[in-house]
């Protein structure tokens, strides 16, 4: 494969560590990417974190980011007009879940003119991951899934370990990211 | 792809760029990777879909003291006063400006301010360890800190981290985002560290480890250590050709 030279290597990755609270979050309207007048529908977001066993990763951090209602990103560094910023960072509790305060993601474009599904962007670190990984969270049920061009990248069998189920009872999305296993997170490398 | 390899196999005469720079996702000696990296490889997305501008973190207000983590209390923290400074990078060697940088870090005694943190050394009353700052036009950044001491962990017997700090850095895409920890220079424990280790290029490994410098050091005041970060840009090997 063709890799262009570039002048400098990437600095490498290293664990976030078990200790990383004190840092880096307690921030905690992280916790929520909408304010009062945000458009959009709410949604309430439970993400899990499982290991190898199926236990829950009660030391994980999870960010996220994604576009407003209408499938917008903010702009490079900023917010938009609406205030809208389109990122969350929480840290897992003793039962490995964190839940955040957000809206549906409008569709975003794909780089072939169409129109990618519904979903946020995830970002992953938990001490035990020497780098951090990425994944998506889409929305099961959603008719677009079907034309994803990312989703189209992954073997069909694994692609439910990428949408957010609805909870009957409470109305919240459920999402478990589960690191090992028969039913193991599909992971995305950017 | 060879995900779990620590080794790319590179064609004949011709080295991946960056290669062998990143840390595999398993790797035993480090015993927590083994029931939390993924075991499956990574799915790699298109660079037409990687091209995610990334996020601004928040809105909070960084505060005046928040770069200087010597001056969070009422009174000074016990330990060696240093100034750690550096430009942020990108791998075509431009500079990152406007970018959050978040810092933390134990005392000097080798402690965390951190409810998990069970080390039968002391806190100090006088540090938190944790600081922010964004980077200037040029990329730049300084901290005023406390050298943070070495700790005992329980991964194999008689594990010492060696002294370090966390970074973490968002840089100019979703794809550059960057978790890592610096050390300083000449640690004993480097050998046996299997987090520093996990990275398997000798020369990616020596540039986690801060360069002692005269012209940052202040005359009757701190010591200068350089950390210099390049952060992946656009269109950027995928990390799983780097392991």
């Amino acid at each position: 494969m063709t890799v262009p030279e570039r002048p400098l290597v990437a600095t490498g990755s290293q664990t976030v560590g078990p200790f990383f609270h004190f840092g880096l979050t307690t921030n905690a309207p992280l916790g929520s990417l909408v304010r009062q007048d945000t458009p959009g529908e709410r949604i309430r977001l439970q993400v899990r974190v499982l290991d190898g066993d199926g236990a829950p990763v009660p030391d994980a951090m999870v960010e996220l980011y994604q576009a407003d209602a209408s499938g917008a990103y903010p702009p490079p560094g900023g917010l938009l007009p609406d205030g809208f910023g389109g990122f969350g960072r929480l840290p897992t509790g003793e039962d490995g879940t964190c839940v955040f305060e957000t809206i549906r993601p409008g569709r975003v474009p794909d780089p072939r003119g169409g129109l990618q599904a519904a979903h946020i962007n995830v970002c992953l670190f938990m001490r035990g991951l020497l780098r951090h990984i990425y994944t998506r969270i889409y929305f099961a049920g959603d008719p677009a899934l079907a034309e994803d061009a990312v989703l189209a990248l992954v073997p069909e069998d694994r692609r439910p370990t990428l949408t957010a189920k609805r909870a009957e009872a409470s109305g919240s999305w459920l999402f478990d990211i589960r690191l090992q296993g028969s039913h193991e997170t599909v992971f995305l490398d950017l | 792809m060879s995900s779990h390899t620590g080794g790319v196999a590179a064609p004949t005469g011709m080295v991946v760029h960056g290669a062998r720079s990143q840390p595999p996702l398993l790797y035993p000696p480090y015993t927590s990777t083994i029931r939390r990296a993924p075991s499956r490889p990574l799915i790699r997305i298109p660079e037409t879909f990687r091209d995610l501008s990334a996020p601004l973190y928040g809105s909070l207000p960084i505060g005046d003291a928040d770069h200087d983590l010597t001056r969070q209390h009422a009174g000074e923290p016990l330990g060696e006063r240093i100034i750690v400074a550096g430009q942020v990078l990108d791998e075509d060697g431009r500079p990152v400006p406007n970018t959050l940088i978040e810092i933390w870090q134990a005392n000097a005694a080798g402690r965390y301010v951190h409810a998990k943190d069970d080390h039968p050394a002391p806190l100090d009353p006088n540090f938190t360890g944790a600081g922010r700052i964004v980077t200037d036009r040029e990329g730049r950044y300084r901290f005023t800190t406390i050298k943070p001491g070495a700790y005992p962990w329980r991964n194999h017997h008689n594990a010492w981290r060696p002294a370090h700090i966390h970074f973490s850095i968002f840089g100019t895409s979703f794809a550059s985002r960057l978790v890592t920890q610096m050390y300083f220079p000449g640690d004993p424990l480097f050998p046996q560290d299997p987090i520093m280790q996990s990275i398997p290029d000798e020369a990616a490994r020596q540039r986690l480890v801060s360069v002692f410098d005269f012209d940052l050091t202040e005359p009757i005041w701190a010591l200068g250590y350089r950390f210099d970060i390049v952060l992946r840009g656009r269109a950027s090997t995928p990390f799983e050709e780097r392991t």
